[in-house]
């Protein structure tokens, strides 16, 4: 079965698997991870990124040919979301840019509107822009005109591991949005990956699960590969599920029957 | 969580409560945070004091050698201090409102900036539109303690200076959090009074500022009291049983809560905390104004004897030995504004 790439901002990727790189006990297994899963897009968050210290320096634990997605983690509203993205850029980390605005610390949900307001300033400026969001039809539009690369919907809390706890209103951003749906945070097992890419995902981002396994590269390869099967499935065409037996009392069965004769 | 169920959990001393605590916090630490462990250095800048504290290496009525750095000095600390590779600095005073004023806090901070990524302050409370400045100045923390929400004990060892009033010093946390700070560290001194109700009260005020301002990043610490030059002021019954359950028991209810230990503790209880809540450290410490490059060590007045004495080296190589990976850099300074 042949597929085609997916492409972010004119940019094609094979790999429809990406990787956070939080929360790592150290940089060997994050780099053995990137590579176990073949994920060509690995998002950093600037505030992590010790540039004076190369051997703690987490970009150079990252392969030259990944693509590197700087998150805007710490950014509490659009204008220090645009602050990081701008230092990001200054900084050597590129113009891919995830925004994250957080403006809650105990629950750590994006806030969509600053979001929608930072990415209108970065599209403009050039920035390929990919919004996390919680899903919401209305904002992801918003975030279409604003000029959003993809749109990257909540599978449920950060950082939980609870899966697809937003399910319905993911599928309503694959079926009315155009741009890549990125299925974004709460992924904890590979079944939640492909469970996500069967109903239409375009791809899959996972950090706290893999960084958190007892054995990283192992549960990245399986991410990986979960990710590939529940994209080939999506291409297949999974058949209706249909439900067990038939229905006991009929509703239509009035109109066959024999009326009485006036 | 009310006193009553606190009380019951602290003093359920049996070894299978204090394990299953252990294990439940350990779990929500490791998905919260990872095996990422922040590392930060404290920065004494003054020791003048106008308060009498009576637990207080630092209070007004000793006769110690009082100093004030000027920013030539400080410059050479914050030198000594990035030369060891620590990007996140806690500076700390006295609480002189004369000494240490706003001017003098800014000029800190803009120069602090130079060196560190991360700039926290605790010294005396202030009023709002201070904190604005000093959060213009590049300041992201603030750290305040209660000390204790008894009222009565409070008011038997605050004898004098500003920080007898209990209420302003109460309400500096959402002062902070209103002017834009973005981590606010709150902590009761273990020792001072009774610890469930303190522990207590803590809590709910901590449940009331994430509440009021949801943005902001908490951490918590809970020091020991220990003797200041070796004269013991207050004993400390926590023991270590109970001490571990405190820690726990604050993952547990708060499992986005940054978690503190004190070089007052000994190596050996800082490192289990480690695997248990624990989600930043101190790391080559001194107490001392000018200690770190200026003074010798017996010319030197600590605000408290510390138990661990590792250095920056020390702390990330035994880190990485219990696979945690120390974290230097956990901000990007960016223009600070409202």
């Amino acid at each position: 079965m042949t597929d085609s790439s997916l492409v972010i901002a004119g940019k094609s990727f094979t790999s429809r698997f990406l990787l956070g790189t939080g929360k790592f006990k150290n940089k060997k297994d994050l780099s053995d991870s990137i590579t176990a899963s073949g994920s060509q897009i690995v998002t950093v968050a600037l505030r992590r990124i010790d540039l004076e210290r190369h051997e703690e320096n987490i970009l150079e634990h990252i392969p030259s040919h990944i693509t590197l997605l700087t998150n805007t983690s710490g950014a509490r509203n659009a204008q220090e979301a645009v602050r990081i993205a701008h230092l990001a850029k200054a900084s050597g980390c590129g113009n891919w840019v995830k925004i994250e605005v957080i403006n809650d610390s105990k629950y750590l949900l994006p806030d969509n509107q600053e979001t929608i307001k930072a990415t209108e300033i970065l599209a403009a400026e050039g920035f390929v822009v990919l919004p996390y969001i919680s899903p919401d039809l209305y904002a992801a539009r918003a975030l279409v005109k604003a000029g959003a690369a993809t749109i990257m919907p909540l599978g449920s809390f950060i950082g939980s591991n609870q899966g697809l706890k937003t399910k319905e209103f993911i599928q309503v951003l694959i079926n009315e949005i155009d741009l890549p749906i990125v299925v974004d945070a709460g992924i904890g097992a590979p079944s939640q990956a492909a469970e996500a890419m069967e109903m239409g995902a375009d791809a899959v981002l996972v950090n706290t699960a893999v960084a958190t396994a007892q054995n990283p590269q192992g549960l990245a390869r399986a991410f990986a590969l979960a990710v590939e099967a529940g994209r080939m499935a999506y291409l297949s065409g999974l058949p209706l599920k249909l439900p067990l037996g038939s229905a006991s009392s009929p509703l239509t069965g009035f109109l066959y029957d024999e009326l009485p004769a006036n | 969580m009310n006193f009553q169920q606190i009380k019951n959990i602290l003093n359920d001393k049996s070894p299978e409560s204090v394990e299953e605590l252990a294990q439940e916090a350990a779990k929500l630490t490791r998905q919260q945070f990872g095996r990422a462990i922040s590392l930060y250095a404290p920065l004494y800048l003054s020791n003048f004091c106008s308060s009498h504290c009576t637990y207080c290496g630092f209070n007004s009525h000793y006769k110690i050698q009082r100093m004030k750095m000027s920013p030539e000095q400080y410059r050479k600390e914050m030198q000594f201090i990035h030369a060891k590779g620590i990007r996140n600095i806690l500076m700390l005073t006295g609480e002189s409102y004369t000494h240490t004023p706003l001017s003098y806090l800014k000029e800190a901070s803009q120069i602090a900036s130079e060196y560190f990524q991360g700039i926290s302050l605790e010294v005396h409370p202030m009023q709002t539109e201070e904190y604005k400045e000093l959060f213009a100045a590049g300041v992201d923390g603030i750290t305040v303690f209660q000390e204790t929400y008894d009222r009565t004990r409070y008011a038997q060892v605050h004898l004098s200076g500003y920080k007898k009033d209990y209420d302003f010093r109460y309400a500096t946390p959402a002062r902070a959090a209103q002017a834009g700070i973005r981590q606010i560290s709150l902590g009761v001194l273990l020792g001072l009074s009774d610890v469930v109700k303190d522990i207590t009260a803590l809590y709910q005020h901590l449940q009331e500022l994430e509440k009021s301002f949801p943005g902001v990043e908490y951490a918590v610490c809970f020091p020991r009291l220990r003797p200041v030059k070796t004269e013991s002021l207050v004993k400390c019954d926590v023991d270590d049983i109970q001490f571990v359950k405190i820690i726990a028991l604050t993952r547990v209810l708060f499992p986005r809560a940054g978690v503190n230990i004190s070089t007052r503790e000994s190596p050996r209880l800082r490192d289990h905390l480690l695997e248990i809540a624990v989600t930043r450290m101190s790391a080559g410490v001194n107490t001392s104004v000018g200690g770190y490059s200026l003074l010798k060590e017996k010319e030197q007045d600590p605000q408290f004897d510390i138990k661990d004495e590792r250095s920056v080296d020390e702390i990330v190589q035994l880190l990485k030995s219990k696979n945690f990976d120390p974290v230097f850099t956990d901000w990007r300074h960016i223009e600070n504004s409202l």
